[in-house]
């Protein structure tokens, strides 16, 4: 039949493994108990999220106030944090929409659990522009609503509001794109589930699905033009994000590098987030032969591109700053000023995790190592974070103005709600593991007699 | 004289593509199929017609794009003008291109949520909705075909037999 592939591509699925195999791996978490370093991990995720609440509700009742800001540093740790988790936020959609119209199949292990944290991760993302209004409660005057003040309207000529717009149709498109596709797999577990409690569950969870041909064709259907909708979608979402900055007439913000800059660093750190938790994954729940070394290898590939984008962005930014000959920007983030300034530990923080580290990838013994992916998936979250403290901190700390320039200190508020967002989006991903089908099984088995080692093997 | 459906049940998807091919050439009616996983040219062989649903996405998507220009140019333009930051929103000409991004962003969500939603009802996917599948394993790895027939059935499930059916009953 046409199940040929080349047999130079290495195997996706390893082991001699069954279509019955795959739903017996993929249903495993879901049907075992927890654990005991399930409950370690989640214990903590859970201490460190209610802290954050608590800091949260503290700054809540208080105000802003109790945060670090000054006059001059306006935006700090929180609009760093919002662009760092928005950022993360991208990987799952770039995988699941992008590599599906380029027909990457190895996106089928994966997918899955990075869309789970994709819409983690935009959750944390949302909280702090509300968080940083001050007045939560009026959080719904950034909808066009006809309100109390005689309806006067939302700007829409406002990048902060376009933010409102790309990221609300992103988070809920990219749950939707999701939900459908776990349709097939809450099917496959509610039809394996031997306790009542659980065949209600996941008979809810999975819309009644049964697997109809006429289904199975829609379904397809729905699956290309999302990816195709997804796609543009995905790309906007950090280039308005990154207009928030370039529409002002800050130095080092006013840049018109910033749109494919800022999504080519949001995919960077967005896989890297992809490779910390399918790496700890692929072993705790026994998914080795679902999540190889050649997926982490792809993934490696695509964080050297992204990597190398950023890279080449900031050498411009340096190089035009300078080139300018403005006195202003030789304060911007990108310049000898920063170099050497008071802020030269954040800035050579931000080149040694996002430019030097990164470059050794290219070496194949490396990016085949899942230790030195790990390790390098974690420098580039520290990279990524201090990118946009960079951004936002250094180039507003250094003025028009100045008798104005300060520095900024977080207090243990900043902290705290960093570390409450952290928690809190472990806490979902926990509990994603334990009760969500982490791999898309049905596509899985789509490509089983193509890609599967057994099977691969038979044909030679 | 009523007619009789007869489920076979498969286990290889090659194999059922098949028997599918063989039942068609032999014009016996399929009604239906069920399968764990999209089994790729199934569709082109029981003959089923495409799909609509992505003309119904681009059909939403145009509604989308329209109702963004439509609420930007009202609010904006039409109910409240007002000049900020000494860009003054006094025709939808001069404001268009702020307009862009949001433009866009309806079109998405309107073409990605109600084609959604269109799938979802047409095929009848809802919460609290029972599963319709006939037997629990067309969903692991087992395929169902249900033929219907109007005469001979022994002779229907010879011929599922000896095109690799696994299991062969009559449905009820």
């Amino acid at each position: 039949m046409s199940h040929y592939e080349a047999p130079i591509r290495e195997p996706l699925i390893l082991g001699n493994k069954s279509y019955h195999d795959i739903s017996v791996d993929v249903a495993k978490p879901v049907e075992g108990k927890a654990n005991k370093k399930w409950w370690i991990a989640f214990t903590i995720a859970l201490v460190a999220f209610l802290y954050g609440i608590g800091a949260i509700l503290y700054t809540i009742g208080t105000g802003i106030g109790v945060w670090g800001l000054n006059n001059r540093i306006n935006w700090a740790w929180d609009i760093t944090n919002f662009v760092w988790w928005v950022g993360i936020g991208h990987a799952g959609t770039l995988i699941s929409a992008v590599l599906l119209l380029f027909r990457q199949k190895w996106r089928m292990g994966i997918n899955r659990s990075a869309e789970a944290m994709t819409i983690f991760a935009v959750f944390q993302a949302g909280l702090f522009p509300i968080i940083h209004m001050g007045r939560v409660w009026n959080a719904f005057y950034v909808l066009p609503l006809p309100n109390a003040l005689g309806s006067l309207w939302v700007n829409f000529n406002s990048p902060l509001l376009w933010d409102v717009f790309a990221i609300s149709t992103y988070l809920s498109v990219s749950l939707v794109f999701w939900y459908t596709g776990l349709l097939p797999d809450f099917a496959m577990l509610r039809d394996r589930a031997i306790r009542p409690f659980q065949k209600k569950i996941y008979g809810i969870l999975s819309f009644g699905w049964s697997g109809r041909l006429k289904d199975w064709q829609r379904f397809e259907e729905v699956s290309l033009v999302l990816a195709g909708l997804a796609t543009p979608l995905v790309l906007s979402v950090h280039t308005i994000v990154s207009m928030d900055f370039a529409t002002s007439v800050i130095p080092g913000w006013h840049s018109t590098i910033f749109p494919p800059y800022f999504v080519a660093g949001a995919i960077f750190s967005g896989f890297a987030m992809v490779q910390t938790l399918l790496i700890i994954m692929r072993k705790v729940s026994n998914l080795e032969d679902y999540i190889t070394i050649t997926h982490i290898e792809n993934m490696n590939k695509v964080i050297l591109l992204t990597g190398g984008i950023v890279s080449v962005a900031y050498i411009t930014e340096f190089f035009i700053g300078w080139y300018s000959g403005s006195s202003y920007e030789d304060y911007t983030y990108m310049s000898i000023g920063a170099a050497t300034g008071p802020y030269w530990w954040a800035f050579w923080i931000l080149i040694t995790c996002n430019f030097i580290l990164p470059q050794t990838l290219w070496f194949k013994k490396l990016r085949t190592s899942y230790i030195w992916s790990f390790f390098i998936a974690m420098v580039i979250h520290v990279g990524m974070w201090f990118e946009r403290f960079d951004i936002i901190v250094i180039d507003l700390s250094r003025g028009h103005l100045p008798s104005s320039w300060t520095m900024f200190s977080p207090t243990f508020v900043d902290i705290a709600i960093f570390i409450g967002t952290l928690g809190f989006f472990f806490v979902l991903f926990l509990l994603y593991a334990r009760t969500f089908p982490v791999i898309a099984q049905a596509e899985l088995k789509s490509i089983l007699k193509s890609s599967g080692d057994n099977y691969k093997k038979l044909r030679e | 004289m009523s007619s009789k459906t007869v489920q076979a049940i498969f286990d290889d998807d090659d194999v059922l593509l098949k028997a599918v091919k063989e039942l068609k050439a032999a014009n016996y009616d399929i009604e239906e199929v069920f399968t764990p996983f999209p089994v790729h040219g199934l569709e082109k062989a029981v003959g089923l017609k495409n799909t609509r649903i992505a003309i119904t996405s681009f059909i939403y998507g145009v509604i989308g794009l329209l109702f963004a220009i439509w609420m930007m140019n009202y609010m904006m333009v039409v109910d409240w003008p007002q000049n900020i930051g000494g860009k003054p929103s006094f025709s939808f000409r001069e404001n268009m291109p702020a307009f862009v991004p949001i433009m866009f962003e309806l079109t998405v969500f309107f073409a990605a949520h109600l084609m959604v939603i269109t799938f979802y009802m047409r095929s009848k996917l809802w919460p609290f909705k029972k599963a319709e599948n006939p037997d629990v394993r067309t969903t692991d790895d087992h395929f169902m075909v249900e033929v219907s027939t109007e005469d001979n059935v022994e002779k229907l499930e010879e011929f599922l037999k000896n095109n690799g059916a696994k299991e062969i009953k009559l449905k009820a």
